[in-house]
């Protein structure tokens, strides 16, 4: 199958590539701009380890085709922290909390949290746990998931 | 940081950053399907859609001819004549005469991109000729079933027994008749548990590389890199040594990926490509389908008890199905059923059954789970009938120190007493309970393990340390072993490194599993830097010209054991460190061996739920772990492991489950018909951590990964008798099955309980 | 030698003349299932299979864990975590 060109934009960065028009979002990022930090646990919109933004709206990259993406800006986990590496407050709230055991769902919390923030900055507990329904984590029992939220929320509302 | 109790310690019970955080929180970390190599092909998998089929042909021609594909795998190309284990590993990898499960692999393909292989995959006829199947254990058992695999029974089979019993075994103590004889009240009832699946968010992954040479490489996510590579090595007919096995950053595990799936595919591949690597990546529908769920039990219970709680009999029979292959944990989950309970009349009896489901592999406390779910369901049911309080009759009758456990051997340290009242103490015991809601308590147990354990540490020239480990760091092992090296050593935690290596870096290690790696290579890496510190303080004495036995090791820095030793300032490992070069050379240690001094874990918890009578429904309001951890070395993360547990626990309760068509064929294998608890499902987990400490281990580990599944399947059905009156003895306690049994119940509703 | 008092799982009773207790003389765990297999041969398949031995209370792979006058031994089926 002949394969189409994309220019998109990822983490502010002007991208190109080339894809099979079968190929998901997810699979462009991961294998044709080596971008790892994205996972796949599903591949059906069901666990949210694949978490982007795409133009500032929150989508499993899995359910999205690459060829979608032509002309719309995509943040991905490897945009989260600052250009210095300076962490994003949830990222630090993540590691403080131990909220990640194998980290494998981390980068997909990690941007679906950022949404909500960015949407509802005081959010309630219900709220959080509502809003991260739709990413899974085996490991931690999200107790730690959502208090690490919580408090990053706190901190940012104080920063602001 | 926070201390965590005992403050005897600079470092141990603190609870510094992971030294992997940055990585995870940053999607830096690679796992299982980030890596990539040069001249990578792709692999994929044809499997079987039956449950039970003899393969007749397989026509590989077609995706031959395909342009870019690159080779094809049956089970022709892998060797014969293995035996036992090996040979079952082969059969899980490949199907030979027969495909066995649902989902059972019988070819594979490498090509040159994923797409044109899942394409290639499709172009395989397989022509089957299909058998007739059985999947539910108590179907499986029976003399006229269809027998699997003949021939497959082992010794302890006694003659006569049905086709499809592969192991049998009872073991116990005592008079159970007499036992009972004395009881004022014994009941007997039958529990079942359905197939679960560890549900690790990440789909197994890896690249393999093997040339004409024999020589391979592989990168793949494991819980124990050198089970892949003795099971590879096995089942390819090819050298150990010379395949180097590298672990990925893992996805999670619970025992789901301590043995082998697709990984010597992705190998004969490349054998048959050339030598080039291929990359397998398995999809969830692959997962749920082909790899480790646990075993679907069906067990009777009988207990005899007195109108005081005093328990005086216990009696098990169960049978499990672990699929087509030996091995469910019917042993296990024996052992553990009645592990809490002092009896002086016990018996055990159990079936490994073979069923047309995938080869179940471990799953966190292994058997566990379904033991306590039919035994502390049973003793809620006398209690609740007696009118005694749950946590009294397990107080009564808890095994303490001394005691015979219920398998045999004598107890050595155990917290199981300190949990129960550590659990009556608690708040969440006087919360009001209000109506449709009901409390559930049960305790849970689980053995720990040593294992085979290779590590090496070395010091660096500027005194910093540097660890090896063999076992992958599931939830937070790196740290906890640099805490425990660094509180050693006397210097910062993040002045040590640990990093978990490849096959060729060590000997010989068993994976992360049996809640082992903190205690294990925990208990190695503090052996090792004794070692080390013991060199430093050679080396310390020869600069001094005293003798070595009066030098000891205090805050980081070598010093004469008294002024009679001689008059030396402290001689610090940075000191000591630069100087190595021409004192001798590198500083290191080392342990190979099988750590001894496993303390085992006990734990208690308690459970409150709503039930929505209109739907089923049950809501988790409150939820308390209570677990003996023998020492936490980094208390947040002994907090996930307690929170995980019961949250894999309270899936298997109330939704996880496999489900089968009449075809045979796994209807759910998708997350979202396989639906595991979510976080707007659940509250906070509340946890308390009891120490009593283990004086096997340096700093008093136990290992605290597994204990904590196997309470929350009968709590929870113990708080939702509670709530409604109505007690369920098969798992899940799905909303439509909670609901029938409630309308059923009773025309006016369900008898709803006055909350204590 | 010493003397070791060695419990069987029910199921082995029937391989060692119906004895749930046998004696037999070892210095490590490798010797006890040794001497059991000279001392009663229809056993050697179900310990060949692979045994865990708990010793004191504590199960145990290593074929060389000592023994002696009074250890606790039980045989159990071999133990496996997840």
């Amino acid at each position: 199958m002949s394969k189409i060109h994309v220019t998109t934009t990822v983490n502010g960065d002007e991208v190109e590539f080339l894809t099979d028009p079968r190929e998901t979002l997810l699979d462009c990022l991961r294998d044709h701009l080596d971008l790892t930090g994205s996972k796949e646990g599903c591949g059906t919109g069901d666990c949210g380890a694949c978490s982007v933004t795409v133009d500032g709206t929150l989508v499993s990259s899995c359910l999205m085709l690459g060829v979608e993406a032509e002309g719309k800006k995509i943040e991905t986990i490897e945009g989260m922290a600052g250009k210095d590496g300076e962490l994003h407050p949830l990222q630090r709230k993540f590691i403080e909390h131990a909220a990640l055991q194998c980290g494998f769902c981390t980068p997909g919390f990690l941007v679906a949290s950022k949404a909500l923030l960015e949407k509802n900055p005081d959010p309630t507990e219900t709220e959080v746990r509502y809003w991260l329904a739709g990413n899974l984590c085996r490991c931690t029992g999200y107790d730690k998931i959502v208090r690490a939220v919580m408090d990053a929320a706190a901190e940012m509302r104080g920063a602001a | 940081m926070t201390k965590n109790g005992s403050s005897e310690f600079r470092l141990v019970g603190t609870r510094p950053n992971r030294p992997d955080g940055l990585d995870k929180v940053t999607g830096r970390a690679r796992y299982g399907a980030d890596a990539s190599m040069p001249g990578m092909l792709h692999g994929a998998v044809v499997r079987s859609p039956h449950a039970h089929a003899r393969i007749v042909k397989i026509d590989t021609s077609k995706a031959e001819a395909l342009p870019g594909v690159k080779g094809v795998v049956t089970r022709a190309d892998f060797p014969t004549g293995l035996t036992g284990e090996d040979w079952d590993l082969q059969e899980n990898t490949m199907a030979g005469e027969k495909a066995l499960y649902d989902g059972h692999a019988v070819a594979a393909v490498a090509a040159t991109s994923p797409l044109l292989a899942q394409e290639a995959a499709r172009l395989i006829e397989v022509e089957y000729e299909v058998l007739p199947h059985v999947i539910d254990v108590d179907d499986a058992i029976k003399p006229d079933a269809p027998a699997i695999r003949p021939g497959a029974a082992d010794h302890s089979v006694p003659e006569g027994s049905p086709p499809n019993v592969v192991r049998y075994l009872e073991f116990g103590h005592g008079d159970i008749e007499a036992g009972f004889a004395e009881a004022d009240l014994v009941m007997e009832n039958t529990y079942k548990t359905e197939a679960t699946h560890q549900g690790y968010i990440e789909p197994h992954a890896c690249v393999g590389q093997l040339g004409a040479d024999g020589k391979g490489e592989m990168w793949v996510c494991t819980q124990g890199q050198w089970y892949i590579r003795r099971m590879c090595a096995a089942v390819l007919g090819i050298e150990a040594a010379q395949l180097r096995v590298t672990p990925s950053e893992i996805g999670g595990g619970f025992g789901g990926k301590t043995t082998i799936f697709m990984e010597p595919l992705s190998l004969a591949l490349s054998r048959k490509a050339g030598g080039k690597p291929v990359k397998i990546v398995m999809s969830r529908s692959e997962v749920l389908r082909a790899t480790g769920p646990t075993a679907s039990a069906s067990m009777d219970v009988k207990i005899g008890m007195k109108k005081d709680g005093t328990i005086t009999a216990g009696y098990a029979n169960f049978r499990m199905q672990g699929g087509a292959f030996p091995g469910a944990p019917v042993d296990m989950a024996l052992y553990c059923a009645f592990a809490g309970y002092k009896l002086a009349n016990v018996k055990h009896v159990g079936y490994d059954v073979l069923a047309n489901r995938p080869k179940c592999a471990a799953y966190r406390a292994p058997g566990s789970p379904m033991g306590a779910f039919a035994v502390e369901s049973l003793v809620d049911e006398m209690a609740r009938k007696l009118g005694l309080d749950p946590l009294d009759v397990r107080l009564k009758n808890a095994v303490r120190e001394g005691d015979k456990a219920s398998y045999g051997p004598t107890f050595g340290s155990i917290g199981l007493v300190e949990t129960l009242e550590a659990a009556k103490a608690h708040p969440n015991l006087k919360a009001p309970l209000g109506p449709n809601q009901g409390r559930g308590v049960a305790c849970g147990y689980w053995f720990n393990h040593g294992g085979e354990t290779s590590v090496s540490m070395a010091i660096g020239e500027d005194g910093t340390a540097t660890v090896s480990v063999g076992t992958p760091d599931i939830g937070g092992g790196r740290a906890s072993i640099a805490l425990m090296v660094a509180e050693t050593l006397g210097i910062d935690y993040d002045d040590v490194r640990v990093n978990v290596v490849e096959t060729g870096a060590l000997g010989v290690n068993e994976p992360t599993h049996g809640s082992r790696a903190t205690f294990a290579s925990g208990k190695a890496a503090v052996e090792s830097t004794n070692q080390a510190i013991k060199e430093m303080c050679r080396r310390a004495a020869a600069e001094w010209g005293i003798d070595p036995e009066a030098v000891e090791w205090v805050n980081g820095a070598a010093q004469p054991t008294s002024s009679n030793a001689g008059k030396f300032a402290p001689m610090t490992i940075k000191e000591i460190a630069a100087k190595m070069g021409s004192t001798g050379g590198p500083i290191s240690g080392h342990y190979e061996g099988l750590p001894s001094g496993v303390g085992a874990s006990f734990g208690t918890h308690v459970v409150d739920v709503e039930v929505d009578p209109e739907t089923g429904r049950t809501t988790i309001l409150r939820y308390l772990v209570v677990q003996d951890a023998g020492r936490a070395i980094h208390p947040a993360y002994v907090e996930g492991q307690y929170q995980g547990g019961a949250v894999q626990g309270i899936g298997w309760a109330l939704n996880e489950a496999y489900i089968y068509g009449e075809d045979g064929r796994l209807q759910n294998p998708i997350f979202l018909d396989y639906r595991v608890p979510v976080a707007s499902d659940l509250p906070m987990i509340d946890t308390v951590i009891v120490e009593v400490p283990n004086p096997g281990h340096p700093y008093g580990v136990r290992g605290v990964g597994e204990t904590g599944i196997t309470p929350p399947l009968p709590a929870i059905a113990n708080a939702i008798e509670h709530a409604t009156g109505q007690r369920i003895r098969h798992l899940p306690i799905s909303p439509p099955k909670l609901l029938k049994a409630i309308k059923s119940a009773a025309p006016s509703g369900p008898t709803l309980q006055a909350a204590e | 030698m010493p003397v070791i008092d060695v419990n069987l799982w029910s199921s082995l009773r029937r391989f060692a003349g119906g004895e749930e207790i046998v004696s037999v003389e070892a210095e490590t765990v490798a010797g006890m299932i040794n001497a059991l297999k000279k001392a009663y041969p229809d056993l050697a398949p179900a310990l060949d299979a692979g045994v865990s031995v708990s010793v004191n209370g504590e199960i145990t792979n290593n074929r060389f864990a000592p023994l002696e006058e009074g250890s606790e031994v039980f045989l159990l089926q071999p133990l496996k975590g997840g």
